[in-house]
């Protein structure tokens, strides 16, 4: 969907694909589930504020109920008493839904190599965007979010999850009628358009 | 009091404890080992007397159980202790504060491994329930009459005593420490 | 139901009455108490006739058992308040894993839930209110709180095993992280314990930046708990308020220490690095705007209704119960307890600085929000002194064996350099022995008991969390209150589920 701004407009009427449309308000409207854990859940908090406001993205609202959010950022270390709780909230949300794994703990387990944590929350949840950083400052997680909210709209993280079952072993050709894999296209990191 | 530098404590002066100290103050302390370290004043009391020691304390005034917590000295057994106190693989320390002293001490009793429990200051102080059910949790030393000994920190299911110096950390080999081979 | 409360009842009507309680420890036809609200503030008359709204259920059950003739509610004494909590019971003692419904249970007592009108319920640990992953067990008759469990664990770190892994100068990477609130606090504790082993003498310098970062970090956690309290009694502009304070003290830190948060920046010694040029000019304009924006938070929360009857008579605890209970802090302080390490029991330098104890006069969760308020107010005043005084010096005590060389050095001593490996690599060696240290922080009496056994690392280091002993009162304060008054109640409490599990 080209926009080059309200002026270039010749018409009243705007024409694209209803894949790009439902891609783009995927991106824009992308509600977080409330999974702060430790310190990254401050620093989470800090980038709902007034400082660095989530809300121009469309995401301040952080849901409490996973059936009403779409993306998880898992804030801080798993422990392994947790592990069970955040894989039965993962699995409460609905499909399509994304992971951001927020902070060195919740990546790789951090500095916290021992008995108590997990090794990472990808033992556990499929990631999606890592944000490292102890705690990633708000800076950091925004990076993170645009990276993921730019491979929403471009197709590509729906083309890779069809490869891969969809996280939830769903296989979107047999489920959805008419699907067709979306076409390759090139990620830009960390910049908008 | 005297301040020791190497941990080793002073012997009492003779003729009793020196002044200001709780074991000449309380007579149900008569008898128990004391050493004192950074200004610290630490009683020893065998595991029979524990109780005691911690009910005459609470009665002087140390109204608050600031903390209770366990060490395994499976690695340390040559630690300093006073005459009269046989060294045992577990101690339960006891912090007590007395607020209008200003003041607080400390009790440490020694557990055996084959026999690792003591009983429960939960009459006394009731804010030592969590405390001993961690202690419980992570060591494995059972508080007798405790109303709750479950595991607190770990979940219900685990097995092993976390911050015994017999259970390892549980390090997941990483790359460049202790991975083998390239990735 | 106000008959059954009035005082002046006969022993007899008393005794009879007692028979008739259920085994969760209340009346079998009794409807739950009004909670004390509309009161005008400041008129919370605690003897006879006033109202008696502000007593939870839990009282009235106790008064009805001392059955003193002369129906005035004196203090509860302190055995009698252990019995009552172990008799009646505010913990409801149950498995954790146990299936929530008793009657699936065979195995469950069920006469101990109650005549099957009790259900219990679980809050958290996923919730956006618990502060953290804080999982409670209630027991629910209708929407009154009988008994409940705070159930913790969820945040497990195992730091006190990390720390035996690491040398006491990496002690305060670790330690930072458990109230990650107040990471300084922590740092200072951790070296104040570690100084203390050593035997050193901190230069004045560094003992002073170290209060003026910790009644700064005091100021921040407490903006953030105003914060997130107003968030949990729906008022979302306080949230806003309270991160865009936070982020004026966070941006000082991230100036000085190169972090917002889990700084390592008190390091047993001494601190990291001096203050940058002009800080004199950050911390005023902080304090400067931070105690204008106090009317703010006073126009938002204090004098509007619906915040005090949200707080007021809501999860009363009383001085014996509190100090029973081991709290410390707010909590403590509220209860009407003049308790405050930095004045009773000095460590760094606040012996020479001037600010009084805020100490409260009911033990509600409004004495608790009032408490921490006006504690903002004293550490303003605080580092307003700081200002004037700090003196010049060294930020960190000139003992090679401890503290590292100035990097410059490095490269042209030899002796710097092989200082500067052997600590880094291996740290030093404190002497043998054990020591307990504490301090004051946000939330309580943060302590931390060090063995030494004359290795480069500890042989154990256990930490004296204040929220881990504060939740043992949670029962007693949810005890008789109603379900919405419960998310109240725990973030009066403040709990860091960093420092409860470690």
């Amino acid at each position: 969907m080209d926009w080059n701004g309200l002026e270039s407009l010749s018409s009243n009427f705007l024409t694209g694909k209803l894949e790009d449309f439902v891609r783009w308000s995927r991106e824009h409207s992308m509600w977080p589930a409330t999974f702060g854990l430790a310190c990254c859940a401050i620093e989470m908090m800090a980038a709902g504020a007034a400082d660095f406001d989530l809300a121009r993205f469309g995401m301040e609202v952080f849901r409490p109920s996973p059936r009403q959010a779409d993306l998880m950022i898992v804030a801080g270390r798993l422990s392994q008493k947790m592990a069970p709780v955040l894989r039965q909230v993962y699995d409460q949300m609905v499909e399509p839904k994304w992971v951001i794994s927020m902070g060195v703990c919740a990546s790789t387990g951090g500095m916290f190599n021992n008995y108590a944590i997990v090794q990472g929350v990808d033992e556990v949840v499929p990631v999606d965007v890592y944000a490292p950083g102890c705690p990633p400052s708000p800076q950091t997680l925004m990076h993170a979010i645009l990276t993921l909210h730019e491979k929403v709209r471009t197709g590509e993280i729906m083309r890779r999850r069809a490869a891969a079952g969809a996280g939830a072993g769903v296989d979107l050709a047999a489920e959805v009628p008419g699907w067709t894999q979306p076409l390759a296209r090139p990620v830009h990191l960390g910049t908008p358009r | 009091m005297t301040d020791v530098r190497d941990g080793v404590p002073d012997a009492p002066a003779p003729g009793g404890a020196p002044e200001g100290s709780l074991v000449a103050e309380l007579a149900a302390l008569d008898g128990v080992p004391v050493a004192y370290f950074r200004g610290d004043e630490v009683l020893f009391p065998a595991r029979e007397r524990y109780l005691a020691a911690a009910v005459a304390l609470k009665g002087a005034g140390f109204a608050m159980c600031s903390d209770l917590c366990a060490v395994d000295y499976l690695a340390h057994m040559d630690r300093p202790l006073p005459d009269g106190v046989a060294a045992e693989r577990f101690e339960v320390v006891v912090n007590l504060l007395s607020l209008e002293r200003r003041r607080r001490v400390r009790l440490r009793v020694q557990v055996p491994e084959d026999d690792a429990s003591v009983p429960t200051l939960f009459r006394c102080y009731p804010g030592s329930e969590n405390m001993e059910r961690e202690a419980f949790d992570l060591f494995g030393i059972r508080f007798t009459d405790h109303p709750d000994l479950t595991r607190i920190l770990m979940p219900q299911d685990w097995e092993g005593h976390p911050l015994r110096k017999d259970y390892g950390t549980g390090r997941v080999p990483v790359q460049f420490k202790d991975a083998p081979g390239p990735r | 139901m106000s008959d059954e409360q009035e005082r002046g009842s006969a022993a007899g009507a008393v005794a009879s009455q007692w028979a008739e309680l259920d085994p969760a420890g209340r009346p079998r036809d009794e409807r739950p108490p009004e909670h004390g609200r509309g009161d005008a503030p400041g008129a919370r008359d605690e003897t006879a006739g006033a109202g008696g709204d502000l007593r939870t259920h839990f009282d009235v059950l106790f008064e009805q058992e001392t059955g003193e003739g002369d129906q005035e509610l004196g203090p509860l004494a302190e055995t009698d308040a252990v019995e009552l909590l172990i008799e009646r019971g505010a913990v409801l003692r149950v498995p954790e894993d146990s299936a929530l419904d008793p009657t699936l249970d065979p195995e469950l007592d069920a006469s101990s839930f109650g005549d099957g009108e009790t259900m219990i319920i679980n809050l958290g640990p996923q919730h956006p209110s618990t502060h953290g992953v804080l999982r409670v067990m209630l027991e629910l008759e209708g929407e009154t709180v009988l008994r409940s469990k705070p159930v913790i664990g969820y945040l497990h770190t195992g730091m006190e095993k990390t720390a035996e892994e690491l040398t006491y100068v990496q002690g305060a990477t670790n330690v930072t992280r458990m109230d990650y609130l107040s990471p300084l606090n922590n740092e200072i504790c951790w070296c104040l314990a570690v100084e203390k082993l050593l035997d050193v003498e901190m230069p004045p310098r560094a003992t002073w930046i170290r209060m003026l970062m910790s009644e700064l970090n005091r100021i921040s956690s407490h903006v953030m708990w105003a914060a997130t309290n107003g968030m949990d009694l729906a008022s979302t502009t306080m949230m806003i308020f309270g991160f865009r304070e936070r982020e004026m003290v966070l941006a000082f830190f991230e100036k000085t220490t190169g972090l917002r948060m889990n700084h390592n920046y008190v390091r047993p010694g001494g601190v990291a690095a001096d203050l940058p040029d002009g800080w004199e000019d950050d911390v005023s304009v902080i304090v400067e705007t931070i105690a204008t924006r106090l009317d703010e938070y006073d126009e938002l929360l204090t004098g509007q209704p619906i915040f005090r009857e949200r707080t007021e008579g809501v999860g009363v605890i009383g001085p014996e119960l509190a100090l029973a209970m081991s709290a410390t802090g707010p909590i403590l302080r509220a209860a009407g307890v003049a308790w405050d390490l930095r004045r009773a029991m000095p460590y760094l330098a606040y012996d020479e600085v001037d600010f009084d104890v805020i100490v409260g006069t009911v033990g509600d969760t409004f004495d608790r929000y009032a408490v921490r308020l006006n504690e903002i107010r004293e550490s303003i005043r605080i580092v307003r002194q700081i200002l004037e005084k700090m003196p010049s010096g060294d930020y960190r005590v000139q003992d090679k064996k401890i503290t590292p060389p100035p990097r410059a050095r490095i490269d042209e001593s030899m002796e710097a350099l092989i200082h500067h490996f052997k600590l880094y690599t291996r740290g030093f060696e404190p002497p043998v022995g054990e020591i307990y240290s504490a301090i004051e922080s946000p939330r309580g009496e943060l302590g931390c008991y060090l063995v030494s056994d004359g290795s480069n690392k500890p042989y154990r280091m256990h930490w004296r969390g204040p929220s881990f002993v504060n939740l043992q009162s949670v029962p007693a304060l949810l005890r008789g209150s109603l379900l919405a008054d419960t998310v109240a109640i725990l973030s009066s409490v403040d709990p860091v589920l960093g420092e409860v599990d470690r």
